[in-house]
């Protein structure tokens, strides 16, 4: 809270956002530079934390998430992200298994698919079946869209819609073309959206992580669905957002190639649940 | 009895929706007419809000992620500024629907009811049947598994591949997993170390112990209740009532109408503040 007084007195010289009624809004990069310095990033930056873990010499975890451990390290002489997936034990050891095998197997295959098809996700440098391990690209200076989103709208309520434009546009294009490659990814939230920004790059870019539920499938259902799930997901994440996802789906429309037949189907998927509303 | 006297009570609460509409109506009609009756003012209730608040009441947890399942619904909900907000959802069939549809087909006993029978039954199984997986983000999605099992079951048993135990034990390992694995990245993406189970199908103690499992692995306390709260009651809607009584909600008698459809984030949460502590 303290930084954001700070940087409110600044002034938007070094904003990418040009309107000057804006100056208090953060910029991408400066979330992004707030984290490391403070150390609370969610999922890329600087953090360090204490060396080695004893399943993984050489790696610090920094996250445990609901179904896997991230660590940070280097393999191969490169800064990586090590992602094992563990065993839960609530579920029977059989089905366990499976689902933790075809998780990490799906997630290397659709990254590798992924990647392919021009949508920038961490690169994956080696997997092991064995321990459902992945050693992949440590993503450095990115932040979730999730806290972004949240940065900018703890600012100011009026002038955050137009600060965020740009980037709702942008997700819905990286949606598009990651759809129109016919991969679905299984679990769109704002936490799985990552907006990356080097030292010399003038504008944020979208990077998608986490493709463990990820599909390949060329249905117009499964991509309703997959869009869906990111309403869900964005609405009550960030309460009162309607408008902003509408960017999301406006630039998913323009950009992608199927765009009727999938918009058509959210709005079935919508209208499927037991106890919606009914309008007319 | 509970030998209270009109003039002991305070207001009269109604079940507003969501429901079948047949019942629905006609209790609306005696709460209409007994409120006139006493002149007490009177109160439409959420059906799904009223499990909540019975149970956060009936196990005294404080701000839980809330898993809601029965015949008719499947949610998980956690409170967030003012509003019961639905994190994840089945997207068709809920599970109680998937699990009595199935009883139906290996044609198990309603008595006294099928998810019990199928509960006692899957105690018993002991091979676990590949089942489809239906996990879509935050949401589930039950239709797929229960159209599977009702083409296989017939063939599985007949080749003697499985009991129909073993269909009732892979059934609810499967269904379940997926409810709490839902329940899971809810709490994760919430940050709530308290998970509350509700509704009739949280009767099942197979689902309460595989929770307690998940939640003891995170450090995180699950509430549940027996088949004297978990299944619907009258009592739950006068607690909600109560607590939207108390602060300040009242339904005017032309407003006193019920509906069929009625999302649990509808309904402005005027009895905790921002934090979710009571006010």
């Amino acid at each position: 809270m303290a930084a954001k007084m700070e940087d409110s007195t600044r002034g938007s010289g070094d904003s990418s956002v040009t309107s000057s009624n804006m100056t208090e809004i953060p910029t991408v990069a400066q979330i992004i530079e707030r984290q490391a310095a403070s150390g609370e990033s969610s999922a890329a930056g600087g953090g360090t934390g204490p060396p080695g873990s004893l399943h993984h010499p050489g790696f610090a975890l920094f996250k445990q998430g609901a179904e896997a451990r991230l660590y940070r390290g280097t393999f191969l002489g490169r800064p990586t992200v090590l992602k094992e997936r563990f065993s839960k034990k609530y579920r029977h050891p059989r089905l366990d298994e499976k689902l933790t095998t075809k998780r990490t197997q799906g997630e290397a295959r659709t990254v590798a698919r992924a990647r392919k098809a021009g949508i920038p996700t961490p690169c994956i440098y080696f997997v092991n079946y064995q321990s459902n391990c992945i050693y992949m690209e440590d993503l450095r200076c990115a932040t979730t869209s999730r806290d972004y989103i949240v940065a900018v709208q703890s600012v100011g309520a009026g002038d955050s819609f137009r600060a965020l434009q740009p980037i709702m546009d942008k997700i819905g294009k990286t949606l598009a073309t990651m759809h129109d490659g016919d991969i679905i990814h299984g679990d769109l939230t704002t936490s799985n959206i990552m907006l990356k920004q080097d030292a010399s790059a003038t504008e944020p870019e979208v990077v998608l992580i986490d493709f463990g539920l990820s599909s390949v499938s060329q249905l117009a259902e499964d991509k309703g669905v997959d869009l869906y799930v990111l309403e869900k997901a964005f609405l009550s994440t960030h309460p009162n957002t309607e408008t902003l996802f509408r960017i999301i789906l406006k630039s998913y429309t323009k950009h992608s190639r199927k765009s009727k037949d999938v918009i058509k189907k959210l709005d079935e998927v919508r209208l499927r649940g037991r106890k919606r509303t009914m309008v007319g | 009895m509970a030998k209270v006297k009109p003039q002991d009570i305070d207001c009269v609460a109604y079940t507003k929706g969501p429901g079948m509409g047949a019942p629905l109506v006609s209790t609306a009609v005696v709460a209409r007419t007994v409120a006139q009756l006493w002149n007490k003012p009177l109160l439409g209730v959420n059906h799904c809000i009223g499990h909540i608040e019975m149970g956060r009441r009936v196990t005294g947890a404080v701000n839980p992620v809330v898993l809601y399942v029965s015949g008719g619904n499947t949610q998980v909900i956690a409170y967030q500024l003012k509003k019961y907000r639905i994190f994840g959802e089945t997207i068709d069939i809920a599970v109680g629907n998937c699990l009595d549809r199935f009883a139906r087909v290996l044609k198990i006993s309603n008595d006294p009811s099928p998810g019990y029978n199928i509960e006692q039954m899957a105690k018993k199984g002991e091979k676990l049947i590949d089942l489809p997986y239906g996990v879509k983000g935050m949401d589930v999605s039950f239709s797929g598994i229960l159209s599977y099992i009702e083409d296989a079951a017939q063939s599985l048993l007949d080749s003697k591949q499985a009991t129909p135990e073993d269909l009732c034990f892979s059934l609810q390992e499967t269904v379940f997993a997926m409810l709490v694995e839902i329940t899971e990245r809810a709490m994760a993406h919430c940050g709530s170390e308290e998970v509350l189970i509700v509704g009739g199908v949280g009767c099942n103690e197979r689902l309460q112990e595989m929770m307690g499992i998940m939640a003891a692995e995170r450090g995180a306390k699950v509430f549940a209740t027996d088949e004297r709260y978990c299944i619907d009651n009258g009592a739950m809607i006068a607690q909600a009532g109560w607590e939207m009584f108390r602060t300040g909600h009242v339904t005017p008698l032309v407003d006193s109408w019920c509906t069929q459809r009625f999302r649990t984030d509808e309904v402005e949460v005027t009895w905790r503040d921002d934090s979710g502590e009571p006010i």
